[in-house]
């Protein structure tokens, strides 16, 4: 028994750090498994903080940090975590990572910090972070659960800013806040353009995030339920 | 005739299976079955023939809205003209091919765009082309002001047939009217374009012209909302002699269309009918409670008379031509009425109560078509568990 306890050990020992599955644990979520589009969890953030890039970006900068750094204490503190209590232990530690990131923010980008507003404090409630702890850093070792934390945070994100861009760009005709449509375009200057302001508002940061799933389920059929 | 067959003909062998543009064989089908019957019949089962299919159904309601859009040419040349202090000078003809000049161009970008559009999916999906599109086209147009820039005409109605219409699967399974799907996207998307007092009149000034003193550009419904009064007469709004969305603006002209499709069957006089009364209906608790109105201005609108509701704005356009779309209305006889009489309802109390959405017809129909389906579930829930009572009674006895 005992040898072949140690050849187990031996065995994970020898697994690279970025072997086949660890790769997979990143990539995944970009397309297969997204956090967004296919799980359909932060919808509420991806709806609300998206009307610009700046913001949107500094939002997934924020869940990355939270979402590695509490896949990789969560699953160190795996094995000493009361089944019956984990959520609350989840709850503390998330919450903790939020407000460490809420005090950076404020004291760094103040005012994309006023903009994500209470949107910082709602990373604790974001489905991804919760849902991404529970099934995963739970039952892996610390390297496996950052790999994994990453990858949807990357997931999370390049919906985010893919969603962002179409606002900005539609919506005010600029790029990271600078202007990219050429002001003599727009009516107001004798042109034929004007911005969309639908672009502004949230339905249309939901028809953007559908239309996303649209195009990866015509090109991944899999991923279509059937019903 | 023969000219379009033997054409049609020649080209078939191409569009066939294995031929050069077999990809593009709805698009032949697609002419083919608008210029001919179809001469395919069904496989199995039992089947009614019957001159009348969809596209006959679609030209029905195109026939009538004629009377809406010729008017509607005639009325934008007249306001047109009337702005500039000619309208005594000019003719009756000058009116009418002032405002067609302005028209034809959006109806024309309309379809080109529109059936463009469901050209492309048709191949993708290698569907038949459905041919839903006919009546938006055309309705689209209809509820667009005239100084609408042609290109957001063009995005609206790309944005209504692929997000209104082609996600949900194409003709026949939309939730929402595609043709208000583009208008609210107008809409929202380009409010200053959309509603204000300078987009419903076309004061464009050529050498030697001026707008006359005192001008002002704003619907019937822009004038209550903002003052309580309005400078249009109660026969003005029936005839149509009024500013708003290009074939809106006469009830008359849409009245002789409501009979035209009541005639022909093909829009619902239930829908018709409930709207009126649940539009009257708002229109008396308006009256009766105008004095608790929270500004005088509301307290005006509330007090107008409610049978004058139904001439202003876009009210009789919406229930005639677009709350009956077969698609998107409730499908039970009990439920349209129902459906009915909540769009009439919930459109005057929009408009009243919200300033900001003088057009509440819009917004009531667009509410109502998400809710149909629901009011159908619930008529036909009750009508198993009705008909299960009496299964027991008679168990019983």
């Amino acid at each position: 028994m005992a040898e072949v306890k140690e050849a187990v050990e031996v065995k994970k020992e020898r697994e690279p750090l970025f072997s086949k599955k660890n790769r997979k644990l990143i990539t995944d979520p970009l397309d297969d498994s997204n956090p967004i589009t296919v799980q359909v969890l932060g919808i509420c953030s991806a709806l609300a903080i998206t009307v610009k890039l700046y913001p949107a970006l500094v939002m997934s900068i924020s869940v990355l940090f939270v979402l590695g750094a509490g896949n990789v204490i969560i699953s160190l503190m795996r094995n000493y975590i009361p089944n019956r209590i984990r959520i609350i232990v989840q709850l503390v530690v998330v919450a903790s990572l939020v407000i460490l990131v809420d005090q950076v923010l404020k004291a760094y980008v103040y005012d994309v910090s006023k903009e994500l507003s209470v949107f910082v404090g709602l990373i604790i409630t974001n489905c991804i972070i919760m849902g991404r702890f529970e099934a995963f850093a739970l039952g892996n070792g610390p390297w496996k659960s950052f790999l994994d934390g990453v990858g949807n945070a990357f997931g999370y994100a390049w919906i985010l800013l893919a969603v962002a861009f179409f606002r900005e760009l539609l919506g005010s005709g600029q790029l990271f806040g600078v202007q990219v449509i050429p002001e003599s375009w727009y009516l107001s200057n004798g042109g034929f353009y004007s911005d969309n302001g639908l672009m502004l508002l949230p339905p249309m940061a939901l028809i953007t995030v559908g239309i996303i799933i649209w195009v990866q389920r015509s090109r991944n059929k899999e991923l279509i339920e059937d019903n | 005739m023969k000219l379009f067959k033997n054409l049609l003909d020649s080209v078939k062998p191409h569009f066939e299976e294995g031929g050069k543009l077999e990809k593009y064989y709805p698009v032949y089908d697609g002419f083919a079955t608008f210029l001919f019957t179809p001469g395919h019949t069904a496989h199995s089962g039992a089947h009614v023939r019957d001159a009348i299919d969809l596209k006959r159904t679609m030209v029905t309601v195109i026939f009538a809205m004629v009377p809406a859009l010729l008017f509607g040419m005639w009325n934008a040349g007249n306001l047109h003209y009337s702005a500039l202090g000619l309208a005594e000078s000019m003719t009756f003809m000058d009116k009418f091919l002032w405002g067609a000049i302005k028209i034809v161009p959006m109806v024309v970008v309309s379809y080109a765009v529109g059936l463009g559009v469901e050209f492309i999916f048709c191949i993708i999906k290698k569907h038949q082309i459905q041919e839903g599109f006919l009546v938006s086209g055309m309705l689209i147009p209809l509820i667009m002001p005239i100084d609408i820039p042609l290109w957001m005409l063009a995005i609206s109605v790309v944005f209504a047939v692929v997000i209104g219409k082609e996600v949900f699967g194409g003709t026949g399974m939309n939730i929402l009217n595609p043709a208000l799907t583009a208008r609210a996207f107008a809409f929202f998307a380009y409010p200053s374009y959309m509603s204000g007092d300078k987009v419903w009149i076309n004061t464009s000034t050529a050498e030697g012209q001026s707008v006359v003193d005192g001008f002002s550009g704003a619907t019937v419904l822009g004038d209550l909302a903002t003052s309580g009064t309005t400078q249009y007469s109660v026969m003005d709004m029936f005839l149509g002699f009024i500013p708003g969305s290009v074939g809106e603006t006469s009830t008359l002209a849409i009245l002789i269309g409501a009979i035209v499709l009541i005639w022909t069957g093909i829009g619902s006089w239930r829908i018709m009918l409930s709207g009126v009364i649940g539009a009257v209906v708002m229109g008396l608790i308006f009256n009766t409670f105008a004095e608790y109105a929270i500004s005088p201005e509301q307290q005006a609108f509330m007090a107008v008379p409610f049978w004058q509701q139904l001439i202003m704005g876009g009210f009789a356009f919406g229930i005639v031509f677009m709350a009956t779309d077969p698609v998107s209305a409730a499908q039970t006889q009990r439920g349209k009425w129902i459906y009915g009489f909540l769009v009439g309802f919930f459109a005057i109390m929009i408009r009243v109560f919200n300033p900001a959405y003088p057009e509440g017809i819009m917004l009531a129909i667009l509410f109502m078509n998400v809710m149909a389906p629901l009011i159908d579930h619930y008529v036909i829930q009750a009508n198993i568990n009705k008909r299960k009572k009496r299964l027991a009674t008679v168990k019983a006895a």
